[in-house]
């Protein structure tokens, strides 16, 4: 049954292909099946919180030589976030997505980046997880590709390369790893691993996975694809890219540098907290500079991961699970504004910051859902983004790593800056008063519900940020005891 | 022979380094091929290489030979080459698309989207355009 979150979208994209014809019914079913994947999600979720890790051999084989599929309360949260925001942006993308690019496949390849993604989250060997890379690689970069524009080809072409780049590299890693211990289960890797004597060759290995997962998840110095590429594509395709796929690479650096290389966490967790503080800065200053919504927007993914990975770096209970919430809500707010922006561009027919004005006056609700995430984006009380940083910074101080904990505040107010500027740009100022102004356009509710929706979701994840809170804890808990994670693989579990 | 294999890879790689850091979208997609030879090569190494030794188990033992010839690298580049069969294939299309759309095969000329400014509007989404997928 923990296979669903593979087997669920893999029918559902077949389905939709085989519906190819008939867009009306993709949408329906599309709509269920996503809906479906949000109820499962959440079963999976109460059923690994009550019953612990669960795993399946395929095949029936035993562990390290059958492929483990395993569920942890941090794969089973991702699996959840992530079906959330499948559902929402399955919604929306039904009046955002033109006809032509839902002729040309759009639906089944949601699916399969569905599929990938999940498949990352809940798979137990790396080999696996290179496959699963790249499944969802290659639904992404149809997606993005989708629809032939010249910005979009362009982009395209720069985010397959580095991606493919990305690949090869996680590949020799791999092999590298499997030479030094003849596995590629993870349980199974994580015992072998302790008894390693080449340190070096270790850390070398543990090296090439963050450039790898690095590249991936555009971390300093390696985002310069995501910034000329995520922009590029329909809004419902850069919300869902934003919400998923970077953080499908900072999903797997977790998952490696706290199950297999933490034997030297003095050298690969501090360069870890170097990258994570540069890659706030970076990102955020890059933001500053853009006028274009979606770029800014783009430039403040990366300043987030920033943050995801400082919580990595600091490697402590409370360090991993600030890190968990944070995800959570980046997740939300990060696709929530995206989805924003198609709002705007929808209404004004412009995503040119110089251009737009006036929105405050003339659509009020418009400027309350922004105000929203943006505001927890930078991190106000009482939304998400104030105690996810909350925790990340006292984490921070427990761990008596002052400098970053500092980075992370300085950057929280550039953050606040740049959302200030969207605001006094796009809502606050007057409107331009050009003599062949074309009039508001009208929203679809397909549009504004579901962005209304994950306004809401994300509220909800700050104002009930303590059993949220409490769940990140649990799930930092079985990752910071990788004894767990063994036991529940190799330990003789049905 | 382990260590043949090993230089070629190395050879290999370094080609491929070479290749991806041209400014032709072509001769990027070279080195990304020369790359994958490279890391298949890597894989297929990273197990003894050892001839007439197959992974069975004797009549009357339970475990292996001490050192067999290890299936699961040749699983791993099977799998590999399937991936990057199915990669290389989609390249193809996509620097054709970039060429049709562009008319550059120069990576040095596709900047518009790493400009702060743009000087160009993108095209509305609900726009039809002519030019088919």
């Amino acid at each position: 049954m923990i296979v669903f979150p593979i087997l669920l979208p893999l029918t559902a994209g077949i389905l939709t292909l085989l519906t190819w014809k008939w867009p009306r019914l993709q949408q329906w079913l599309t709509l269920v099946g996503t809906a479906a994947q949000t109820g499962l999600a959440l079963w999976l979720l109460r059923k690994v919180q009550a019953e612990g890790i669960q795993h399946v051999t395929i095949g029936n084989w035993p562990a390290p030589f059958g492929i483990s599929v395993v569920v942890d309360l941090f794969s089973a949260l991702m699996v959840t976030i992530a079906a959330v925001v499948a559902l929402v942006v399955a919604l929306y993308s039904q009046a955002a997505v033109d006809e032509r690019r839902i002729r040309h496949g759009y639906y089944p390849l949601f699916f399969f980046l569905l599929m990938g993604v999940n498949g990352a989250f809940v798979t137990g060997d790396l080999f696996n997880l290179y496959v699963w890379f790249e499944v969802m690689l290659m639904a992404s970069f149809v997606l993005i590709a989708l629809g032939g524009e010249r910005p979009q080809v362009e982009g395209a072409i720069k985010y397959f390369i580095l991606n493919l780049l990305a690949s090869t590299l996680f590949l020799s890693a791999v092999g590298l790893i499997y030479n030094l211990t003849g596995t590629l289960n993870l349980a199974d890797l994580a015992v072998q691993m302790a008894d390693v004597q080449a340190g070096g060759q270790v850390t070398l290995i543990a090296v090439l996975f963050l450039v790898a997962f690095g590249i991936k998840s555009a971390i300093f110095p390696l985002f310069f694809w995501l910034p000329a590429s995520y922009h590029t594509p329909p809004v419902a395709i850069t919300a869902l890219f934003s919400g998923l796929l970077t953080k499908v690479g900072v999903y797997a650096l977790f998952r490696v540098f706290t199950l297999l290389f933490v034997h030297d966490v003095g050298y690969t967790h501090t360069l870890l907290l170097v990258i994570a503080g540069l890659t706030m800065v970076t990102g955020v200053f890059g933001a500053a500079a853009q006028t274009d919504f979606r770029r800014l927007l783009s430039f403040h993914i990366i300043s987030q991961i920033g943050y995801l990975l400082m919580g990595l770096g600091l490697y402590s209970p409370a360090a991993i699970a600030a890190g968990i919430y944070f995800m959570i809500h980046v997740i939300l707010a990060k696709t929530a504004l995206f989805l924003v922006a198609g709002l705007v561009h929808r209404v004004e027919g412009s995503f040119d910051l110089k251009k737009l004005g006036g929105l405050y006056a003339h659509k009020f609700w418009l400027a309350f859902l922004f105000l929203l995430p943006a505001l927890s984006l930078a991190g106000l009380p009482p939304l998400s983004g104030f105690f996810a940083k909350l925790v990340l910074v006292i984490a921070a101080f427990d761990a008596r790593q002052y400098a970053i904990a500092a980075v992370g505040l300085g950057v929280s107010l550039m953050t606040l800056y740049s959302m200030t500027k969207v605001w006094n740009e796009v809502f606050w100022k007057e409107r331009k008063a050009a003599p062949a102004r074309a009039p508001f356009r009208p929203v679809s509710a397909w549009m504004w519900a579901p962005t209304a929706v994950l306004v809401l979701l994300s509220l909800l994840a700050g104002l009930g940020a303590a059993p949220l809170l409490d769940l990140a804890a649990q799930a930092a808990g079985q990752m910071t005891e990788p004894s767990i994670y063994i036991h529940a693989v190799l330990g003789g579990m049905p | 022979m382990t260590l043949l294999l090993s230089i070629t890879a190395g050879v290999l790689f370094a080609a491929g380094i070479y290749m991806v850091l041209r400014r032709s979208l072509v001769k990027i997609l070279i080195g990304l091929l020369l790359l994958g030879y490279a890391v298949n090569l890597l894989l297929f190494n990273s197990a003894p290489l050892v001839a007439a030794r197959p992974p069975l188990v004797a009549a009357g033992s339970s475990l292996p030979p001490q050192v067999y010839a290890d299936p699961v690298p040749q699983a791993l580049i099977l799998t590999a080459i399937v991936i990057s069969f199915g990669l290389t294939a989609f390249a193809v299309v996509l620097i054709r698309q970039v060429y049709l759309v562009t008319g550059e095969d120069d990576l040095n000329e596709m900047r518009s989207t790493d400009l702060p400014r743009q000087e160009y509007e993108l095209p509305s989404e609900e726009e039809e355009l002519e030019e088919p997928l």
